[in-house]
């Protein structure tokens, strides 16, 4: 139904990091055209003025731009989506990272559980 | 500035309802009344729509004082039910049609069809949170500068809830203002601009909810409960 909000954070945050989501895996793919502020806030359950001021800071970091009369688009940069795909992944491994090493765990051990990790996810969709 | 209290002051023989309230609310905004019960949510929009006088203070709605204009101006949903009972859907329609000159009979209906309810049934025979449905849909189908809602999910199963604030959201122009007042934080929350907290007729906080979040690091509900913590 609607989307998840954290308690912690402010929503219209969560709303750029959930958009951004949607833009990188492709459900939004490049230069496609974005539902209206009105239909994005009510799928997200939220007041258009917090989808508006969310769309208005992804319109700042170019990964969307408006156009007067059409509408909302993902920008037709693919350079700048794998930019934030990246960057997304760093941020994930550096916290997860960050995180495990104060436990004790060494880089060759962090290394070696990633691989298995990833192994049997192959596994696990090659079963499927 | 679409509302403005200034100084106002309300006193229900002799006990204090409001104490020097002063606020504003600007066009375009969804605002959350916040506070416990007794706090003053209602007296403030009773104040609003003329239906009690202020002992002190002054309350403009659009620069006017509260009168003719502003009640046209004003949608507002009262937390108990003013409707006949034996009225039917329809009837209900008509009979909004007549008081209101920016009453859209036709979105009503078409709200009452989205959310299933049948125009020939009779209010007496629906159940609670359904009656509230009738009530809000009749308010939000007018064309008006402010909507006032005082506890419009009280009555409503959860899954219901999320309906209606879906139905509020969708219908909510962003040319007019729409004032919620509930102790149902947590539901309104992400809906909400601003919120105003009351607690026994004072302000006690007032502000842009994701600012809140982001000062705080915690929800508006979890800063309701430390602000207004039982003892």
């Amino acid at each position: 139904m609607t989307w998840q909000f954290d308690n912690d954070k402010p929503i219209y945050i969560q709303l750029i990091n959930i958009l951004k989501l949607k833009i990188i895996s492709g459900e939004i793919g490049v230069g496609e055209k974005l539902s209206s502020v009105r239909e994005l806030a009510q799928m997200a359950g939220v007041n258009p003025n917090t989808m508006q001021r969310a769309l208005a800071e992804l319109e700042r970091e170019g990964l969307v731009h408006s156009n007067r009369t059409a509408g909302r688009f993902v920008t037709e940069d693919k350079n700048l989506i794998v930019d934030v795909r990246n960057v997304y992944a760093r941020t994930y491994i550096s916290q997860l990272v960050q995180n495990l090493i104060p436990l004790g765990f060494s880089k060759k051990e962090l290394m070696e559980f990633i691989q298995q990790e990833l192994l049997e996810g192959e596994n696990n969709v090659s079963a499927v | 500035m679409l509302v403005q209290f200034k100084d106002v002051n309300k006193k229900y023989s002799g006990k204090v309802a409001l104490h020097n309230v002063s606020f504003e609310i600007p066009t375009g905004r969804v605002i959350g009344l916040l506070g416990p019960n007794g706090s003053g949510k209602s007296t403030i929009i009773k104040l609003m729509n003329g239906l009690i006088q202020p002992n002190a203070g002054s309350i403009l709605i659009e620069g006017n004082k509260v009168g003719v204009q502003s009640h046209l101006d004003i949608a507002y949903l009262p937390e108990r039910t003013y409707l006949n009972d034996w009225m039917r859907v329809r009837q209900l329609i008509e009979f909004f049609s007549d008081f209101y000159s920016n009453f859209d009979a036709t979105i009503a209906a078409k709200l009452f069809k989205d959310l299933g309810i049948d125009l020939e049934d009779r209010l007496v025979a629906m159940s609670k949170g359904t009656k509230e449905k009738v009530q809000l849909v009749l308010v939000m189908a007018r064309k008006a500068k402010l909507y006032i809602l005082d506890e419009p999910i009280g009555g409503v199963d959860p899954a219901g809830r999320d309906y209606i604030l879906n139905t509020i959201i969708k219908n909510y122009d962003t040319d007019s203002t729409l004032i919620i007042a509930t102790h149902l934080i947590q539901e309104v929350e992400s809906i909400c601009d601003d919120v105003i907290f009351i607690h026994n007729g004072v302000i006690k906080l007032q502000g842009n909810v994701d600012d809140l979040r982001a000062e705080h690091g915690k929800s508006v509900d979890q800063i309701f409960r430390e602000v207004f913590k039982c003892y």
